[in-house]
């Protein structure tokens, strides 16, 4: 397979674990910062432990399925998932409602942990433990799902898919340990902004696939709907954004 | 327990935020399959034009609907 073959699956799975690492990284940060970074460090890797298995055991399974069934199963969660983060994106980019704020989060989420007693069992303390076990592994899940996703249409993808995010993670841990705040300038927005194009485009092509539609240009398809999906987002915008005309005025 | 249903709720979060948006779509995907099945003389070109623009059109109406929604609701 060529780079530009791969492009397409690489960037949406690199893009998409970027803003979940992000997420995933303001919750490990809070715990370590009020609750030490054993407790931080413990419940991370549990929740990697876990994610491994959780992978190790659906990519096999899924890969039973017949080809065309899959496509059909992937490119409609694909699209529910991708139009999901558009819709929000959107709505975020016409001041509808608030921008995802991680400074915000990440002194909620210490508040929290200042309140909780704090206890030691085997070392480590159990609620900072179960807090960074719980964030990494549900933005893990979503990672999980959007490697397999985009690399549905064929086996080869996987690699080049898990490649992508763990690029993201990688970045994003450099990151976080480097700066040592919650990245709240990552623009979150625009990422989800683009990741919602991408993966939404894999979901109506997937699906398509799925249902026997044979897209013209093949796999250069995926771009023509991109592009189609990126002017309708930004018509969206601009319509979300406008106030609603009076009836008198129409 | 807790983290379980958490992560279950999580999961179908994943796919469906607007429970309109995902009803819609998965609809319109049914009904584009349905005409391809039915329809005969549909062309491909056709099919998958037509799932674009149904999808993007939902999309469309959706966050039109959810602004002015939003805005009726007030501060």
């Amino acid at each position: 397979m060529t780079w530009i073959e791969l492009a397409p699956t690489v960037s949406a799975a690199f893009l998409a674990s970027l803003v979940e690492c992000v997420e995933a990284a303001t919750i490990v940060l809070a715990v370590g910062t009020v609750r030490g970074w054993k407790s931080a460090f413990v419940g991370t890797g549990l929740a990697l432990a876990a994610l491994v298995v959780l992978v190790l055991a659906l990519g096999p399974a899924l890969s039973q399925l017949p080809e065309q069934a899959l496509q059909l199963f992937v490119g409609i969660l694909l699209l529910l998932f991708g139009m999901r983060w558009l819709r929000k994106a959107i709505l975020r980019g016409a001041g509808v409602i608030p921008l995802h704020d991680e400074e915000a989060i990440f002194k909620s989420e210490t508040a929290n942990l200042k309140l909780a007693q704090a206890t030691e069992r085997w070392g480590v303390d159990p609620i900072a433990t179960a807090t960074a076990f719980k964030g990494v592994l549900l933005e893990g899940v979503e990672v999980a799902f959007l490697v397999l996703a985009v690399a549905a249409g064929s086996p080869v993808l996987i690699g080049p898919a898990a490649l992508g995010a763990l690029a993201a993670a990688v970045l994003v841990t450099i990151a976080a340990v480097a700066i040592h705040k919650p990245l709240a300038r990552v623009p979150e927005n625009t990422l989800k902004f683009a990741v919602g194009v991408l993966i939404s485009a894999f979901g109506i092509f997937w699906t398509g696939e799925g249902m026997g539609i044979a897209w013209p240009g093949q796999d250069l398809a995926l771009i023509g709907i991109a592009v189609v999906l990126l002017g309708a987002s930004l018509l969206g915008v601009r319509l979300a954004a406008a106030p609603a005309q009076p009836m008198e005025a129409r | 327990m807790g983290t379980l249903r958490a992560i279950l709720h999580e999961i179908i979060g994943l796919f469906v935020d607007d429970g309109s948006l995902a009803l819609a779509l998965v609809v319109w995907c049914a009904l584009v399959g349905l005409l391809m099945l039915v329809v005969s003389g549909v062309t491909m070109a056709a099919a998958g034009a037509a799932l674009l623009a149904g999808c993007v059109g939902i999309l469309l109406v959706n966050v039109v609907a959810a602004a002015r929604k939003r805005r009726g609701a007030g501060p």
